[in-house]
């Protein structure tokens, strides 16, 4: 199952290793992983996307708990939350598809952010789901270069627990 | 005024109330090393190899219950102390361990004896430090002494760049340690434990199964009362021997893969499993699935994820052990049961596994049998000496044949499964412990992986006993290939041992030897005499001898095989992993 993991650790050097070495320890891919400072830059969040078998991502996140650099643990399985993802991704239609390009774009909100005599480069963000099938649209219009964010998750406002 | 840093770190050592360190020097320690020249109150002990140092002060600690220290150099130094760290991991032994490190300008240069060692230790450590910053060291210390004595203990380890301990700094201790991400929970959630009491008083076949975490608890006073109180058998893990004294009448004995069969049984036909201190590791489950498939399952442990690690849980109860069974206790005591009456017809079953299959082995006038120099050394040390154990059959029959009654009198490593353990953690035993008999069971094999140290016992006059179990072989594996590989031993005949009574006295100990059943007690008489230096006891004993009752791998705890199944092996052993 896919686990979207978020982890609140001390902002100091090594953290990033303790952590990615519990799920490289168990031969866990990390699907994807963002890191940025909180409000208080003493402190990071630390975003972990997963997929394994639940049993060994509550060992999972039972380890990261332990660990003296981290401060908090959410699984978001449990919780009602957002995720968001952001991509920017570098295009070149042909002269005739440049105009569906952009409506296509703009039905998924995204926004040029730079264009070149034969390239659009273009922003979205969404949730997995989301991403996945503007990929797959636009595939055909020819990608030049692509970069994702990794997911970051918050949870929803009076969080309720799944289950 | 500004003092060095190798000051600094000495002077923290004193604060946290280290007296004894072991340790070996180098290139980048030697500021450290200059300032132990002349300290008086903190005495360093040379070994012979840093592994031997790491060992010797697991021993330490686990003989006296505080943090063992060791002092290495960087690079190969520091590597060697990896076996030593893992080792005390995996059985929540507080150890901190410092290694030296090349000047900070040049780590990651590949610098000449330049190691990561905090990398390389970050997943055997309970925590690990790179002190960067002069400022930083005291606090690292302390907190170091913090984290690895408290909650789940653990060994820590520090590395300090060769120009933190030259800089110069102000000495700040800080009296308070605080880490906000670091909280043990100490005292069991009230409903748990009125759940806990609850179930005990419902149980009808309970079993108590103690481990480690109640000697590390020092809860071995409560666990007594607690089975005296509901009248409930004790099992202990291998970890946990001492922990309950065996020869108590609840006393089940060990469980698990080399287990009683009257423990195993006990455990597969509960109603109750109430697992104290123990993270239900696989030697002593067996096959999970088959595990205790009656009972309801209750553990205790500080350390959440021990819990419903390997088996799924009823109860869990994080918290001390020794406070969680003082509550307990105190809610069973509100109760007034009449234990004894409940517990009789359950009592007297174990009483009948005990008596059908009593831990036993066949005794011979000719040859000497590894569990008879076990018995006799029980006999001859009146049950309290200190005993380290190797790795192997030796360890296996240490555990079956002597019984432990108090904690801290057992140290073996349990986890890591150490060859080569026994003999520093020995030393470091008897440093801690100087008035104590401290002896290492040992074997052929196990003996020879830190045989140096014989050097470290003999400077220091250190009376430790080596008892030998000398079968030519590396016995346990040898057993697994008798029993699962159609008697191919392939690697495990030793062919050459030196001879241990001239490698001890090439050393300045005493070698002994026993050939005859006749010779083991006055070789043990002997060797008890001397306290001056460490005595090597040579036991040839039969090499075809094996540590029953067993359980295959892969098989559930009561599907044991015993001695005179021996001869058809391929009946009930099927399952090998």
């Amino acid at each position: 199952m896919r686990h979207t993991i978020s982890v609140l650790v001390e902002n100091k050097f090594g953290v990033l290793s303790r952590v990615s070495g519990l799920f490289s320890g168990r031969g866990f891919n990390i699907e994807s992983l963002s890191v940025g400072e909180t409000i208080d830059p003493a402190i990071s969040l630390m975003t972990v996307v997963t997929i394994g078998d639940d049993q060994i991502v509550e060992q999972i996140t039972k380890q990261l708990n332990k660990l003296i650099d981290v401060i908090k643990v959410v699984d978001f399985v449990e919780f009602e939350h957002v995720e968001r993802e952001m991509i920017l991704v570098k295009v070149s239609p042909k002269k005739n598809d440049k105009a569906e390009f952009l409506r296509l774009a703009e039905i998924f909100r995204g926004r040029i952010v730079d264009s070149g005599p034969t390239t659009f480069t273009v922003e979205t963000t969404g949730d997995e789901k989301k991403i996945a099938a503007f990929i797959e649209l636009i595939k055909p219009f020819g990608i030049k270069e692509f970069v994702r964010t990794g997911t970051i998750a918050i949870a929803r406002e009076g969080i309720k627990k799944i289950k | 005024m500004k003092i060095s840093g190798a000051e600094i770190l000495i002077k923290c050592l004193k604060k946290e109330g280290v007296k004894h360190i072991f340790g070996y020097p180098g290139g980048v320690v030697l500021n450290i090393f200059d300032i132990l020249y002349d300290e008086k109150g903190l005495e360093l002990f040379l070994t012979r190899h840093e592994q031997g140092a790491v060992h010797a002060a697991d021993g330490y600690a686990r003989a006296s219950g505080k943090v063992g220290v060791a002092i290495v150099t960087s690079g190969p130094g520091a590597t060697n102390t990896v076996t030593g760290i893992a080792t005390a991991s995996m059985d929540s032994i507080p150890l901190v361990v410092f290694s030296g490190q090349v000047p900070t300008m040049l780590i990651g240069n590949d610098a000449f004896q330049e190691a990561d060692i905090v990398g390389i230790t970050r997943p055997c450590t309970k925590h690990n430090y790179l002190v960067k910053d002069i400022n930083d060291l005291a606090r690292t210390v302390r907190e170091a002494f913090h984290i690895a004595s408290t909650g789940r203990p653990g060994p820590v380890l520090i590395d300090l760049p060769k120009d933190v301990t030259s800089g110069m700094a102000e000495f700040i201790w800080p009296e308070e340690v605080k880490i906000r991400s670091y909280n043990p929970t100490y005292h069991g959630n009230k409903w748990m434990i009125r759940q806990a009491a609850q179930m005990i008083t419902k149980a009808k076949k309970p079993v108590i199964m103690a481990g480690g975490g109640v000697i590390l608890s020092e809860a071995s006073k409560e666990l007594k009362e607690l089975a005296e109180l509901t009248k409930i058998p004790v099992t202990t893990t291998l970890m946990g021997l001492g922990a309950f004294p065996g020869t108590n009448k609840l006393s089940l004995g060990m469980l698990g893969m080399h287990g009683t069969y009257y423990a195993n049984k006990a455990v597969q036909d509960a109603d109750l499993l109430i697992g104290i201190g123990v993270r239900f590791d696989d030697r002593v489950t067996g096959k999970t699935s088959a595990f205790a498939p009656e009972a309801k399952i209750m553990q205790i442990d500080i350390d959440p994820t021990s819990i419903r690690k390997n088996v799924s849980v009823d109860l869990p109860v994080v918290g001390d052990v020794r406070n969680v069974l003082r509550d307990i206790i105190k809610g069973l005591k509100e109760q007034k049961g009449q234990w004894g009456a409940v517990r009789s017809s359950w009592l007297k079953q174990i009483n009948a596994w005990t008596k059908e299959r009593p831990l036993t082995y066949s005794f011979d006038d000719k040859v000497i049998k590894p569990e008879f120099v076990v018995e006799k050394i029980f006999e001859i040390s009146k049950g309290d000496a200190i005993i380290c154990t190797e790795v192997g059959q030796n360890q296996m029959w240490a555990a079956q044949f002597y019984k432990y009654d108090k904690p801290r009198r057992w140290l073996s490593s349990g986890g890591l499964g150490t060859m080569g353990y026994g003999f520093p953690a020995a030393i470091g035993a008897q440093i801690a412990c100087p008035d104590k008999l401290v002896i290492d069971i040992a074997g052929d094999g196990s003996i020879q992986m830190n045989i140096q140290e014989l050097a470290t016992a003999v400077i220091n006059k250190l009376p430790v006993k080596v008892a030998i179990l000398n079968n030519g072989f590396l016995g346990m594996v040898r057993q697994w290939q008798e029993l699962f590989f159609r008697e191919r031993y392939s690697h495990t005949n030793l062919d050459v041992i030196p001879d241990f009574v001239k490698v001890a006295e090439a050393y300045g100990a005493v070698g002994l030897r026993a050939e005859k059943p006749e010779d083991v007690v006055p070789v043990l008489k002997e060797a008890l005499k001397i306290k001056d230096r460490p005595v090597f006891m040579d036991f040839k004993v039969d090499w075809r001898e094996k540590v029953f009752p067993m359980v295959p791998a892969g098989a559930a705890i009561d599907e044991m095989i015993f001695d005179e199944e021996k001869k058809k092996p391929e009946k009930k052993l099927k399952a090998v992993k």
